[in-house]
């Protein structure tokens, strides 16, 4: 792995560089007044310097995941036409995409390790392969973590380059630039950039190292127990009874990936679209016979945690959750999901 | 001495321990605390040994009365969908309220959504409750770790700074202007009660906008609305909301998309608001949970300004009055329906 050291102006001079062949975008620096229109809320589309606005994002996770570079609301599937008079009339067309690169700044490891999570589910998911393809991720090691973070314990860390292309970390008088990815030595091809002292590396080799293993972690015993143990447990009927059954935490979250299709005709043009659904919804499970299987608010609630913590990695290992702490954040009933893992916890020490 | 809300809180526990001993009530809702600084977590409690987890703060955002139809169900004894109907009175419920979450539980009387006869409102009267995302405005950069509270101050605790600020500076734009701070109906008094407040102008942030141009006005819509994500926590913290299934999620016929055209979310949003006319009591619960800040409140608060002028109507104040929009008499102004149409903004004209 190729590592650089660079100053603040220099990181400046390489988004200059991006600007001008790819698309570059990078967080919002508070919750905005209003959506940029050419970008998700949460992010803005950077132009000119970038560097010293990125400075204070050494601290927690950016506002907005990076969920909607890879899940666009909404993706055109297809397009059609149901005009009368045309002879393609209702057929499906794949719509034109953009193969621009789009290059992401300020991302955390905690968003970066969700691309990868995602990924398992999605490996044969076209779209979202075609949207990795072409996103660059270029992110910030963390200095410091927020009283809500809880990367460690769900497996990350927050000085993983694990998922980034390029992934940064603050060194004496600039950053040290480690380019993890063929995508990111793309990126820094062409720039002549001074290779890191000796001394930074091994520095940052020593704080990674000072942060011990975090590959297992004590919540690895709810993988092994007995899933009806987790399911039949009480604590579901209080959590139910105070969640209120909206979508935030669903929304935010960054390895929540649930879609709806759907198509939407204006003025006899058609699209198909794919959007973000939520299994707080009840519309999400109901079936066309009428009959809902998550019919009641407190079966919602227990199964958007269970599939985090236990369905997820039965099926793929890990569990579906970087411990961003964005949910913990914003959840309007102050529903924790890390009490909710002390509680099964709990169960399965009792167990 | 502690502070009137420590104080009030004690007060709570005692009286909803007594309630739950002597059987007079099978439930009681409240609050409990929560995990972060300046939360609180909605707190259903059936055994008096629980009752040391409730808790009074100003941090109490939440309206309880949303959570008053679930409870007094969950109470119920269970019956089949052939069984007789109980007989003999079913189990109480009793529940905090505050003034505009009072006015909500005559509300939902009125709108027979829950049995007077049920309900034991522990009425305490609210001396305005304190915005979160105001006081973390006031620290840009910085993580709060704590916060205490007093009676008239706040002091604001992170890793390496502590600050005194003013409790009511940081107060909700809603309590701001609250003028029924007293609960309207109250069956057991927890605290002193507050006085109604002389508010100049309860209605200032909707004139600001009011004053502004056609295209102004729409020009503040979209930047408003165009964060929204579609979460409904707006909707699913408000009490009103109770049709078992709303217009947004109808899939058969289907009303509204379902992405995030501007469109679509700008429906939303006024037919919410629309639903809401002569109902909604201005308890601030929908702007207090969006995680993305939006203040859909200054819709219903235009509303609820447009029917107190047409009617001289405030939502809630009293069980046994008509509801605004539901009675017809023969005098009801009727000058909207022949017509004095504000001209369409432009942009809307244009397509825009």
């Amino acid at each position: 792995m190729k590592v650089f050291k660079i100053s603040p102006a220099e990181l400046d001079t390489m988004i200059e560089q991006w600007n001008k062949v790819h698309v570059v975008y990078a967080p919002a620096m508070e919750k905005q007044a209003a959506a940029s229109p050419d970008c998700a809320p949460g992010w803005c589309r950077v132009d000119g310097s970038a560097a010293l606005t990125l400075l204070p994002l050494l601290t927690g996770p950016t506002l907005a995941s990076v969920k909607p570079f890879f899940f666009p609301q909404p993706e055109t599937l297809l397009t059609y036409t149901l005009e009368n008079t045309r002879p393609d009339k209702g057929m499906m067309r794949e719509p034109e995409r953009s193969k621009d690169m789009q290059v992401v700044l300020g991302v955390r490891p905690c968003d970066a390790r969700s691309v990868l999570l995602n990924n398992l589910p999605y490996q044969e998911d076209q779209f979202f392969q075609a949207n990795r393809q072409r996103t660059a991720l270029v992110g910030f090691i963390c200095d410091q973590t927020l009283s809500t973070c809880f990367c460690s314990r769900m497996g990350g860390s927050p000085l993983d380059n694990e998922g980034l292309d390029l992934a940064l970390s603050r060194a004496e008088d600039g950053f040290i630039v480690e380019v993890c990815s063929e995508k990111g030595e793309a990126l820094v091809t062409g720039l002549e950039l001074a290779p890191a002292p000796e001394g930074d590396i091994s520095a940052l080799a020593a704080r990674r190292n000072a942060g011990g293993n975090p590959s297992a972690t004590e919540l690895d015993s709810l993988k092994g127990s007995e899933l009806g143990t987790l399911y039949d447990a009480a604590m579901w009927q209080s959590l139910g009874e105070a969640c209120i059954n909206c979508g935030a935490c669903t929304f935010i979250c960054p390895t929540c990936y649930c879609f709806d299709i759907q198509d939407e005709v204006v003025r006899g043009q058609g699209r198909r679209i794919r959007y973000w659904d939520s299994c707080m919804f009840p519309l999400y499970s109901l079936h066309t016979s009428g009959h809902n299987p998550r019919g009641q608010k407190v079966q919602r609630t227990r199964n958007r945690f269970l599939h985090k913590l236990k369905y997820f990695p039965d099926r793929f290992g890990p569990f579906s959750c970087v411990g961003c702490g964005r949910c913990v954040k914003d959840c309007p009933v102050n529903i924790d999901i890390r009490e909710v893992m002390d509680d099964l916890m709990h169960l399965t020490a009792v167990e | 001495m502690p502070t009137i809300n420590k104080r009030i809180s004690e007060e709570i526990r005692a009286q909803a321990r007594k309630l739950l001993e002597e059987g007079e009530v099978a439930a009681v809702l409240g609050y409990g605390a929560g995990s972060l600084p300046m939360t609180v977590k909605p707190l259903v409690v059936r055994r008096p040994e629980d009752c040391s987890k409730l808790i009074w703060s100003a941090f109490c955002v939440l309206n309880l009365a949303n959570y008053l139809p679930a409870a007094l169900k969950s109470v119920e004894p269970p019956r089949g969908p052939r069984d007789p109907k109980h007989e003999g009175p079913l189990p109480k419920v009793a529940i905090l309220a505050t003034g505009c979450w009072s006015r909500n539980i005559v509300v939902q009387i009125q709108e027979h959504q829950v049995a007077r006869g049920r309900v034991v409102v522990m009425g305490v009267g609210s001396r305005g409750m304190v915005s979160r995302r105001k006081v973390e405005a006031l620290f840009p950069g910085l993580e709060i770790l704590a916060v205490e509270e007093g009676d008239h101050e706040l002091v604001v605790r992170g890793a390496d700074f502590a600050e005194t600020i003013n409790r009511w500076s940081v107060v909700r734009d809603n309590c701001q202007s609250c003028t029924h701070p007293d609960p309207v109906l109250v069956d057991l008094r927890i605290g002193e009660p507050v006085s109604e407040r002389k508010n100049p102008n309860p209605f200032k942030q909707v004139e600001e906008i009011e004053q502004q141009s056609g295209d102004e006005r729409w020009a503040w819509f979209t930047r408003e609305f165009s964060t929204c994500i579609r979460c409904y926590a707006c909707r699913n913290a408000c009490p009103l909301c109770y049709c078992p299934t709303c217009f947004v999620d109808d899939a058969k016929p289907q009303w509204v998309g379902k992405s995030l055209d501007a469109v679509d979310t700008g429906l939303f949003h006024v037919l919410r608001a629309y639903h809401c006319a002569g109902r909604c009591t201005d308890c601030g619960t929908c702007e207090t949970v969006c995680p993305m800040g939006i203040n859909m409140r200054l819709l219903t608060k235009k509303l609820n300004k447009d029917v107190l002028n047409l009617y001289n109507i405030e939502a809630g104040m009293e069980p046994d009055s008509p509801l605004p929009l539901t009675t017809y008499t023969m005098d009801d102004p009727e000058k909207f329906i022949i017509t004095e149409l504000t001209p369409v903004p432009r942009a809307v004209k244009e397509g825009k």
